[in-house]
């Protein structure tokens, strides 16, 4: 066993599952205080990219390019800001009037909010593929071995920290102030939460703001760490962090994480010892055995059906 | 008719504070995506401006917001109606101008052109009156509306008429489709059309045995269309099996897939099952793309034979020695249409097909217990139905009819590659079922027509297709959050026959 191509995994894979994991947010908390699946989260993740990458264009432009810590703030604050605008739109115009409805009118209404926005982002950037230069180059071998160095980039560095520091900031929101206990309340009863004096409305559109603007930081990660994004990305990283969701027990932050994390190692554990072309095949396959096993994901609640 | 300033209900500042809401939103969501375009040049990519648009996206955001404000407070129809008209004439505009940005756009100016252009003008100022035809008509002044009232409008009387005559309805339809190729016979691209939406209807129907009458949402529905289209491109190839023997076979095997993989997962619930039909989808589509060896991988499977005339005849110009063809057979000159025709026949006497199933399993305890089971599934359970095997019957007849129409689509083709099952295909399946209101077989067929029909015929705004695909959806979601059809009417009614349930309901 090669013990440096196994800890070059495990740091891909992390890298991966922070990315998958904060998409995945979005789709938990989402879930949770209404019980759909946002189905167009995915592109919403996609304008986040879009967002970041126009922004450092700008930046480039202007020549401000060169000092790191102000274009790398500058992209995180206008891509979640423009991007969180976009999902509230999203759910103003193509959820909210469908919330009394049946599920399946709001799930049908998100796919084609998905396609929507897919082919809108096509027809206003291009179609082609946009690359761009490395921004952040460089990084630190842990590890010297005779065929194979382990490298830790500094994007990667800064991808894991920027989670850990968004997890705890959110995590923080979620349990300590007067916006997560009235998320948290909508989430166990709408009806109730509205009669004590919740605005359920403004709630949930907070919601929908909070998990967009996760996805657009995990835009701009992979914007900076691939460097090539395109108006198609939305929809696989949408279907895996949804996996990761429904991996991690839907409806718990935390699960959400642990479940993106969960992805990305299996990803690219999979595909750096086994077949790459399968890689997907092995996330879904999870998938279906987490749900058939453990319905409720690894750190959710089992849910009692009532009549 | 009160005018906009003073109305009773709102006041100017109040419109002026919604407005300039608005306003930075559609500022805030249209400045970066509109007004900045990134350009590929060989030095990497640089950025261009586009103020228009986002002026343009501003604009028609403040009028159409306008125009839904005095709709809102149900003030003057004309002026709703010359709003939303202006915020849609702006829209247009917008997308003129994306247009105009290609250059293939800037060609010299010739009659020919000039000609398309009057039409174009023809069909705009069409456009404009529809759409203010639409807001004005349907724009109430008055602000209660009852019962009684609700019931003389012309929606619900159309509803009844629908209700108490759906097999007249239903007969006029099979008619129509049937004298199709009689009326268009010559025209190429109508009957290709008319080919593929039948396609779309078969594979609503049989996806509405799944999601319309058993209630579970199928994300993956286009997973057996693969293996029905695949088993016969390769039986073919690979043994020379004809057409007619591949099609139940191609069926079979989809059915067995669907209960492969329906028993493990049927157990879940809702949104899970979607989820892992979901998955199964993109499996298999994975699977069909790196299998090489087996189905050619991307590259597909190209040639595949196709159907005789039930295996007395071929359509080819030239057959081999010993084989006869279609036109000697009747005696008739040869022409391309035959097989055409003949194919449009087939799919729909396979789409006929799937509706009479469907139509007479309804009736048999187990489409009676896919029914029950839909409405509520514990109540089923303490009643002694088993939901997981009756689940599992809906999922394989569903499969079955998806796995007949891929073994059609190969041989109508003549080639298959992954690119045609991807997921959009599902969701577009699922969008003609739930479109159509979940369970009911006609709306299926105006969902269909809708969803495929009208969008193949505006092919040359091949760009904005699927963007008005996803729009429409979204607003036929939001206009019939039930479907166009949108009537759960049980199969069987107690001691009562349809019309009588459906007089009492609306006197």
């Amino acid at each position: 066993m090669d013990w440096a191509y196994f800890l070059q995994q495990l740091i891909n894979g992390l890298t991966l599952g922070a990315i998958y994991g904060l998409i995945a947010i979005g789709y938990t908390m989402v879930y949770g205080i209404i019980g759909m699946i946002n189905f167009a989260h995915g592109e919403i993740y996609m304008l986040g990219a879009f967002h970041s990458l126009i922004t450092f264009l700008i930046c480039q432009a202007a020549g401000i390019s060169g000092i790191l810590p102000l274009t790398l703030l500058l992209m995180l604050v206008v891509s979640m800001v423009m991007t969180s605008v976009y999902g509230w739109g999203v759910e103003r115009i193509a959820y909210r009037p469908l919330r009394g409805s049946f599920r399946l009118a709001a799930l049908i209404s998100a796919i084609g909010m998905s396609i929507f926005l897919q082919n809108f982002v096509q027809i206003a950037q291009g179609a082609r593929v946009k690359a761009m230069q490395p921004f952040i180059k460089g990084g630190i071998t842990l590890m010297e071995s005779p065929n194979f160095n382990v490298q830790l980039s500094y994007m990667q560095i800064i991808i894991i920290v920027l989670t850990f520091v968004l997890m705890v900031v959110f995590s923080t929101l979620i349990a300590k102030t007067s916006l997560g206990r009235a998320q948290r309340a909508c989430e166990q009863d709408r009806t109730m939460a509205g009669l004590l004096g919740i605005n359920v409305d403004r709630t949930i559109s907070t919601t929908f703001v909070m998990g967009a603007a996760l996805a657009s930081v995990a835009g701009m990660m992979v914007t900076l760490y691939y460097g090539v994004i395109d108006f198609y990305i939305g929809f696989l990283a949408g279907v895996k962090a949804f996996t990761a969701a429904v991996l991690g027990g839907i409806g718990s932050l935390p699960g959400a994480m642990l479940g993106g994390l969960l992805i990305g190692l299996i990803e690219s554990f999979w595909s750096g010892y086994l077949t790459i072309e399968y890689k997907d095949v092995a996330t879904f396959g999870i998938l279906v055995l987490v749900l058939i096993f453990r319905p409720w994901g690894l750190l959710g609640k089992p849910e009692v059906e009532k009549v | 008719m009160s005018s906009l300033l003073t109305s009773a209900r709102v006041t100017p500042a109040e419109i002026a504070k919604e407005l300039a809401f608005f306003a930075v939103i559609a500022f805030m969501m249209s400045i970066m995506i509109l007004g900045v375009e990134t350009v590929d040049r060989p030095t990497g990519l640089e950025l261009a401006l586009r103020w228009d648009l986002v002026i343009l996206a501003i604009a028609s955001t403040l009028v159409g917001r306008l125009g839904l404000i005095v709709r809102r407070e149900h003030m003057s129809r004309l002026l709703q109606a010359v709003l939303i008209v202006v915020s849609a004439v702006m829209v247009f505009e917008m997308f003129v101008r994306f247009r105009d940005m290609d250059d293939r756009w800037a060609a010299p100016v010739t009659f020919d052109m000039a000609f398309q252009s009057v039409t174009s003008v023809i069909v705009f100022v069409a456009m404009i009156a529809v759409v203010f035809a639409i807001a004005y008509f349907s724009a109430s002044t008055k602000r209660v509306v009852t019962e009684e009232e609700k019931a003389q409008s012309i929606s619900s009387r159309l509803q009844v008429a629908y209700r108490t005559n759906t097999k007249k309805i239903g007969f006029v339809g099979i008619l129509f489709f049937f004298i199709f190729p009689l009326l268009f016979g010559e025209n190429r691209s109508a009957i290709d059309l008319a080919t593929l939406v039948m396609i779309y209807i078969m594979l609503g129907w049989g996806l509405n045995i799944v999601v319309g009458l058993a209630g579970l949402l199928d994300l993956g529905y286009v997973a057996f269309y693969a293996v029905g289209a695949y088993s016969y491109a390769l039986l073919s190839q690979h043994f020379g099996l004809s057409f007619w023997l591949c099609l139940p076979m191609a069926g079979i095997f989809s059915a067995s897939f669907g209960i492969i993989l329906g028993f493990p997962v049927l157990r879940l619930r809702g949104d899970y099952l979607a989820i892992v039909t979901l998955g199964f989808g993109e499996i298999i589509r994975v699977v069909l793309i790196n299998w090489y060896n087996l189905t050619g991988g991307p590259d597909g499977i190209a040639s595949i034979e196709r159907p005789s005339f039930f295996g007395l005849a071929e359509f080819s110009r030239r057959v081999p020695e010993g084989v006869t063809s279609f036109s000697d057979l009747f005696g008739i000159d040869y022409s391309s249409m035959h097989r055409l025709i003949f194919l449009y026949y087939l799919i729909l006497i396979l789409a006929l097909v799937t509706n009479f199933v469907t139509m007479r399993l309804r009736k048999l305890p187990i489409g009676r217990a896919w029914e029950a089971l839909r409405e509520d599934e514990i109540a089923c359970r303490s009643l002694g139905i088993n939901p997981t095997n009756t689940k599992l019957s809906a999922f394989a007849i569903g499969a079955m009819f998806g796995g007949f129409a891929g073994a059609f689509f190969a041989t109508r083709q003549g080639f298959i590659s992954p690119e045609s099952f991807t997921f959009l295909e599902s969701a577009v399946i699922l969008a003609i079922v739930v479109m159509g209101g979940m369970g009911s077989q006609i709306g299926v067929v105006l969902a269909a027509i809708v969803m495929i029909g009208f969008p193949e015929m505006f092919r040359e705004l091949a760009e904005y297709r699927m963007l008005i695909f996803g729009a429409g959806m979204v607003a036929i979601m939001l206009w019939r959050p039930r479907g166009l059809l949108s009537f759960r009417d049980p199969t069987i009614l107690l001691n009562m026959s349809k019309k009588e349930k459906v007089a009492g309901e609306n006197s």
